[in-house]
């Protein structure tokens, strides 16, 4: 059963087209990574979904309910966690938290408790002292404490600490194991690769590439490391092989996806004496995305 | 409007008061304290009849009319006299209350991104909206009774309960009338310094149409939310329809609010800001040039404003004149100054409400260093090599020349005005050194906010007291009758009032030397303190 589905996307903001044509489902229990370069539209599409900003085109729902029209309804039952949070100065982090789950309807003490000492946030005092990774907790413990069925992160953690951030990391696993449906968007790749089901990467307003991790990974290089026992002549020439490095007798280089069966054979034509082969991590996928089209790449600032 | 975009509107209100608890209650405080004491000063003050109507001789001329609306000069009671010196006055600055308020509440919280926070929450899409107008229309009704009441409970013979119900509606509808404006204002505005703006140019100009109207022509006064504030005649005729007028026109001013941003995306206006340039100038590239380049746009509107000023100031000159002409007792009354034509007599006064006027831009420039500060935009630029000294010195220069230019324009305008107007025009030397002459008490107002800044940054605010203080004292003072000290607690006390004075030297030079000091002071605690970000 799909939460959120986001068909056909499209926003304008005057002449500046931000989104063209997004597609989005994120399934009932799955961890959803967004990831893309500054500007692609992260920030825009989840404040579609929030109904914070109209689309100008295509069609966007969560729990089957249109995300401008039905946005209240829709809003009791989800979470929201920017990765800038601004509060008001002069009230205290708990006083915002309680205000951000009693609108919400709900009313979670224990659950509280506990969030505010795993994330150690002194909650009595004013928002104007808190630092920005505090601020950002006052809005996980929120986000936390009122258990919504669908949480939606911005880059949530911006400024936590590593220490923090594996918290946050366990709160969302925990979140999954209970069946909640996460969104995460976030510029740190290694999160989104130990957490995430499924990837969507955005690039000018479009996704352009999207599933499960392993999918993606057969749309690109892995990475190889092999010593032969004879050397292995113009191996840059190869076809399917990148990024060829060289220590002695060892080399190391990437090969295609589809190209890795004949890359294969053709060294084992040397005699191997060593292979050792490294699943691309997403960053090597992320890199590839967006290296050749960088020089095109008009994004401005979120 | 759908009902479910206010979902939730009762627990934003809840809110709203949260975070006013204390705001609210001191302007209220503030105002009808104001509001009482007035009547209670004047009735010990005039005790007679005779007295009240010498006082309504020297107040009925258009000079005053254009500054405080027409009063009930035949019946000049205790209650009358209160509606005529206070009630258009008090009135403005309700409005003011209700445009800081409601955008503090608005455009300020979305500029900031707090209302993001809130959107994502299950609250309607025009809850906050709402919540701020009902949270500021409760309050304004309370305004408006507890006035009234305090006023009746005055016990002042002229001061009947009607007057007193009638006097302290008025006070609420204008604010309420206000909140309507800034809500809209806070639609159209991309930032909540363009939408704070448009709110106060939309008061100051119902307060020259008003001006205007009452002087030349009554129905164009109708024309002006505060000219309808003036037409209740409260303790006199008390005419109740301009409240109602009011009431109705805010209501409007509510729906096209919540129209507006029904129909707006969030964080987006309907004035757009113009894409910007790509490179900065070589002047940017400086502490000056950046804090110029920040608060260009206010620079250009309080230039025009204070011009605005000077030239209505200018323009009833010429009624001024043939008044006098026609009325021998006054003319006896007052000349006691030789050499000097009673329209000039009447030049201190005007002067000094431009010269603490104009003593509000260069304090916004100068305060902006901490405005900044609290932003964090400050820590940006001192990462770079630039001193504090130097961030400080740019800052003050920018105010200083601010509030010369300011206080020149007010003054050129007066003067050309006054040149069409009058059969028996002033030189020009005359009005701009009357004008000028202020420059040194400013630079004090000035320097002592860079001195707040330097040693008190969390007390930065005081300085509008003072000049809420300097005005009262200085424009007031003569009315209400303060000792002579009262007057002498702000450097406006201490300026010659040209040109019916002779120009003093010493009270400029010592006030120009305190404007060091204080600045001076400034800069040594700048220097020590911890910047905030
Ligand atoms: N209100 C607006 N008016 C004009 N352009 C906008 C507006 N909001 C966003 N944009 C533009 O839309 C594009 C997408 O912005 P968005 O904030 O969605 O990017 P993002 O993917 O979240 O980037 P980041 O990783 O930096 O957070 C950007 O080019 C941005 O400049
Ligand atoms: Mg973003």
């Amino acid at each position: 059963m799909s939460v959120v589905e986001v068909r056909n996307l499209y926003k304008k903001f005057g002449k500046f087209h931000a989104l063209n044509g997004v597609d989005l489902t994120l399934n009932q229990g799955e961890i959803y990574g967004f990831i893309g370069p500054n500007g692609a539209g992260k920030s825009t599409t989840i404040r579609i979904l929030l109904g914070i900003l109209k689309a100008s085109g295509g069609r966007a729902s969560i729990f089957g309910k249109d995300t401008w029209k039905d946005a209240v309804e829709i809003h009791k039952r989800l979470a929201y966690v920017p990765g800038d949070v601004n509060l008001w100065p002069n009230l205290t982090g708990g006083e915002v938290i309680d205000l951000f789950v009693g609108l919400r309807g709900g009313d979670t003490k224990r659950k509280r408790e506990e969030l505010l000492e795993r994330f150690a946030l002194d909650p009595s005092k004013k928002c104007r002292t808190y630092s920005k990774g505090n601020r950002q907790k006052v809005a996980l413990v929120a986000a936390f404490a009122s258990d919504p069925e669908l949480f939606i992160f911005d880059e949530p953690t911006s400024g936590l600490d590593p220490l923090m951030e594996q918290v946050f990391q366990e709160y969302v696993q925990e979140a999954k194991d209970a069946g909640k449906t996460v969104l995460l968007s976030s510029h740190i790749l290694s999160e989104v690769e130990k957490l995430c089901d499924r990837v969507g990467i955005i690039r000018q307003g479009e996704i352009i590439e999207s599933g499960t991790l392993s999918e993606l990974r057969h749309l690109t290089r892995t990475n190889l490391l092999v010593e032969t026992k004879k050397l292995i002549p113009l191996i840059g020439e190869v076809k399917g092989i990148h990024n060829v490095g060289e220590d002695g007798q060892t080399l190391s280089f990437q090969v295609d996806a589809e190209e890795l069966d004949s890359v294969i054979r053709h060294v084992s034509q040397y005699g191997i004496l060593k292979l050792e082969s490294a699943p691309p991590t997403l960053e090597d996928l992320f890199m590839r995305h967006y290296e050749h089209k960088q020089e095109t790449n008009t994004g401005g600032n979120s | 409007m759908f009902p479910s975009t206010s979902y939730n509107v009762g627990s934003l209100i809840k809110f709203t008061i949260r975070k006013d608890r204390i705001r609210i209650p001191l302007w209220l405080i503030g105002i009808i304290f104001f509001t009482v004491l007035i009547p209670v000063a004047l009735d010990d003050m005039f005790p007679t009849q005779e007295e009240r109507d010498v006082m309504a001789e020297t107040m009925a001329n258009p000079a005053m009319t254009a500054m405080v609306g027409p009063g009930d000069i035949e019946n000049y009671t205790i209650g009358a006299m209160t509606t005529h010196n206070m009630l258009l006055f008090t009135a403005v600055v309700v409005g003011l209350m209700s445009i800081l308020l409601v955008i503090r509440h608005t455009r300020t919280e979305e500029e900031d991104g707090l209302s993001e926070l809130i959107l994502a929450l299950p609250v309607g899409r025009l809850a906050n909206l709402n919540a701020t107008l009902f949270v500021l229309t409760v309050t304004h009704i309370i305004l408006a009774l507890i006035s009234g009441f305090s006023l009746y409970a005055l016990g002042l013979d002229s001061m009947d309960l009607e007057g007193s119900l009638l006097y302290g509606a008025v006070l609420g509808g204008t604010g309420i009338f206000f909140t309507g404006i800034a809500a809209v204002s806070a639609q159209i505005s991309e930032s909540s310094r363009g939408a704070t703006g448009l709110s106060i140019a939309a008061l100051l100009l119902a307060y020259f149409i008003r001006a205007i109207g009452d002087v030349s022509n009554e129905t164009l006064s109708l024309f002006s939310p505060l000219g309808l504030v003036t037409r209740t005649e409260a303790y006199s005729t008390n005419v109740w329809w301009p409240v109602l007028l009011l009431a109705g026109f805010s209501a409007l001013l509510f729906l096209l609010a919540n129209y507006l941003n029904a129909i707006r995306d969030w964080g987006a206006a309907f004035l757009h800001a113009r894409a910007g340039k790509t490179y900065a100038s070589r002047f940017l590239q400086t502490p000056i040039g950046l804090f110029f380049r920040t608060q260009r746009t206010a620079f250009i509107s309080w230039g025009i404003g204070m011009f605005v000023l000077g030239l209505s100031y200018g323009s009833i000159m010429g009624d001024l004149e043939s008044f006098f002409q026609g009325n021998e007792l006054l003319e006896q009354m007052l000349v006691a100054e030789e050499g000097y034509s009673l329209t000039e007599q009447f030049i201190p006064a005007l002067m000094i409400v431009m010269g603490i006027l104009a003593t509000v831009p260069p304090i916004i420039a100068m305060n902006k260093l901490i405005g900044e500060e609290k932003k964090n935009r400050t820590e940006s630029i001192l990462a770079a090599p630039v001193s504090r000294g130097k961030l400080m010195a740019s800052n003050l220069a920018i105010a200083v020349m601010n509030g010369f230019i300011m206080i020149s324009l007010s003054g050129i305008g007066l003067f050309l005005a006054a040149e069409t107007v009058m059969e028996d025009g002033f030189s020009f030397g005359m009005i701009y050194g009357a004008s000028l002459v202020f420059y040194p008490a400013m630079l004090v107002m000035i320097s002592f906010s860079a001195f707040l800044i330097g040693f008190a940054p969390k007390l930065t605010g005081l300085i509008w007291v003072y000049v809420v203080f300097s005005f009262i004292t200085n424009y007031l003072g003569g009315l209400l009758d303060f000792p002579a000290w009262v007057e002498k607690l702000s450097p406006f006390g201490y300026i010659p009032s040209l040109p019916v004075e002779n120009m003093e030297w010493a009270p400029i030079v010592m006030l120009s030397l305190i404007a060091i000091i204080l600045a001076i002071l400034g800069f040594i605690g700048y220097q020590k303190r911890d910047i905030a970000g």
